[in-house]
């Protein structure tokens, strides 16, 4: 396909399908995450990336054979070696020895969180999630490098011609919009707050908000999102979620526990570990959520200047032209 | 029999299309596509070996005995908002790639060097060349 429209699309579609397999597989948690990223952002950070480098494909001279021969021989040898591996849902398969029957028997009693992902998740290995929190600040900082651009503040007249503009051609998808917000945001409260007894957390919930935030940037416009969302607001929302996340802990660390053991943060080992864990969800979602938003409206301020460079160019060009007809007019 | 093992071949499945498009393909858009599509089948390989026969979501309720493994559950949930981090990082690297070649296909990009490493070189060219020639071999 040279169309790379279509192909986003299809990787949209396919996301939202490995989705509801997920539920299948009885993995709602991560069902949640594929629903809102698969299907949801990575679409549109496609999507704006395609409106900057262009839609076609050009077609290649060289031909695919020894491509096609590297990945057959790679795909046989990886099916020889499914030949051992143990049979679909088969429960005395190796992964379900170790560790999982102790999260499964005693978290209840340990943690006192009836969802073992999030118990697992924030808790047992909470060390390691520090870590991947630690990974998607970095990845945004990396964008922020790459992408951001230096911006002239904006005259709101300019703000209202564009909203005026828009307001005709999207009329009725505003409106749902306007309505279906509020409610998203919530909804992203919810999954935040209630991850402790049912699926969600701080990794969906973030990505939700960020969605409903990147929603009303598509609809009014990268300016007006920004009078709502302030930049450097959003930066320091971003580094005070890994903060906060690395500050607990630190507490259990003086409180005289190890790393990240939250029994220790009060008197009942219970109640510290709730606390514990929803101090770490709030921090996860604080920073996951900063870091998308931030993603977006760095391709998305870029790709504004990139339109706006274009026609200062051709203004420029028509200015040229002008002036090149104006004496043989005469 | 062998139906048991049917999970693995459809990621194997899925793998090989991946690897297959971030190698034949010049766009940088595809390639990372095909990336994308990688990275999935390693999310589906981990969620289908969690998975127990009769068992329900790990959300401990009074009337249930058997759930599927939590474990994976965790590892692939956090690695699915990295791997869209990392994408994200991917992509405005393209971007980058986009304003300076003007062009995300290879081929182009591969051109433009080659003609900007030979002009180099003629420059340099009474200076040295026998550095030059050696890099040319290269």
């Amino acid at each position: 396909m040279k169309d790379l429209f279509a192909v986003v699309m299809l990787l949209g579609i396919y996301g939202l399908l490995s989705a509801s397999f997920f539920v299948a597989m009885d993995a709602v948690d991560v069902a949640f995450t594929e629903a809102a990223v698969g299907a949801g952002i990575s679409t549109l950070l496609m999507l704006v990336v395609i409106s900057m480098t262009g839609r076609r494909e050009i077609t290649t001279r060289h031909k695919p054979m020894s491509a096609l021969l590297v990945v057959a021989i790679t795909g046989f040898l990886l099916i020889y070696g499914t030949l051992d591996m143990p049979y679909f849902g088969s429960a005395d398969a190796p992964i379900h020895g170790h560790v999982a029957p102790r999260y499964i028997n005693d978290s209840m009693q340990e943690i006192g969180v009836p969802n073992i992902v999030t118990s697992v998740l924030a808790s047992y290995r909470a060390f390691d999630t520090f870590g991947e929190v630690v990974v998607i600040f970095t990845a945004g900082i990396g964008v922020l490098a790459l992408l951001s651009v230096v911006r002239r503040p904006e005259d709101p007249e300019e703000i209202a011609a564009i909203n005026d503009s828009m307001h005709e051609q999207h009329l009725v998808i505003r409106i749902v919009a306007k309505i279906l917000i509020p409610f998203i945001l919530l909804f992203a409260l919810y999954v935040q707050f209630h991850g402790d007894f049912g699926p969600g957390g701080g990794f969906q919930a973030g990505v939700i908000f960020a969605a409903a935030i990147i929603l009303y940037t598509m609809l009014f416009g990268l300016s007006t999102a920004r009078t709502v969302i302030n930049q450097s607001f959003i930066r320091l929302i971003a580094a005070i979620g890994v903060l906060l996340y690395g500050s607990v802990g630190l507490a259990t660390l003086l409180s005289g526990g190890n790393f990240f053991d939250y029994n220790v943060l009060v008197n009942d080992p219970i109640a510290g570990q709730h606390l514990g864990i929803m101090l770490i969800e709030l921090g996860v979602g604080c920073t996951v959520a900063a870091v998308m938003i931030i993603i977006f409206f760095s391709f998305a301020a870029r790709a504004e200047m990139q339109l706006n460079n274009k026609k200062q160019r051709q203004d420029k060009d028509k200015d040229k032209d002008n002036k090149n007809k104006e004496p043989s007019s005469c | 029999m062998l139906m048991g093992l049917f999970n693995h071949w459809v990621v194997i499945a899925l793998m090989m299309i991946g690897l297959y498009i971030v190698i034949a393909h010049g766009n940088l858009i595809k390639k990372i596509v095909g990336l994308t599509l990688f990275q999935t089948s390693v999310f589906i390989f981990y969620i289908s070996m969690a998975k127990v026969n009769g068992g329900t979501a790990p959300i401990l309720a009074d009337d249930i005995i058997v759930y599927s493994n939590p474990l994976p559950h965790v590892l692939i949930l956090t690695a699915i908002v990295v791997g869209i981090a990392t994408t994200a990082l991917a992509l405005s690297l393209v971007v980058r790639i986009k304003e300076t070649y003007g062009s995300i296909e290879e081929e182009n990009i591969q051109h433009q060097d080659n003609q900007a490493f030979e002009q180099s070189n003629s420059q340099n060219g009474s200076n040295a060349p026998k550095g030059s020639k050696q890099e040319k071999q290269a």
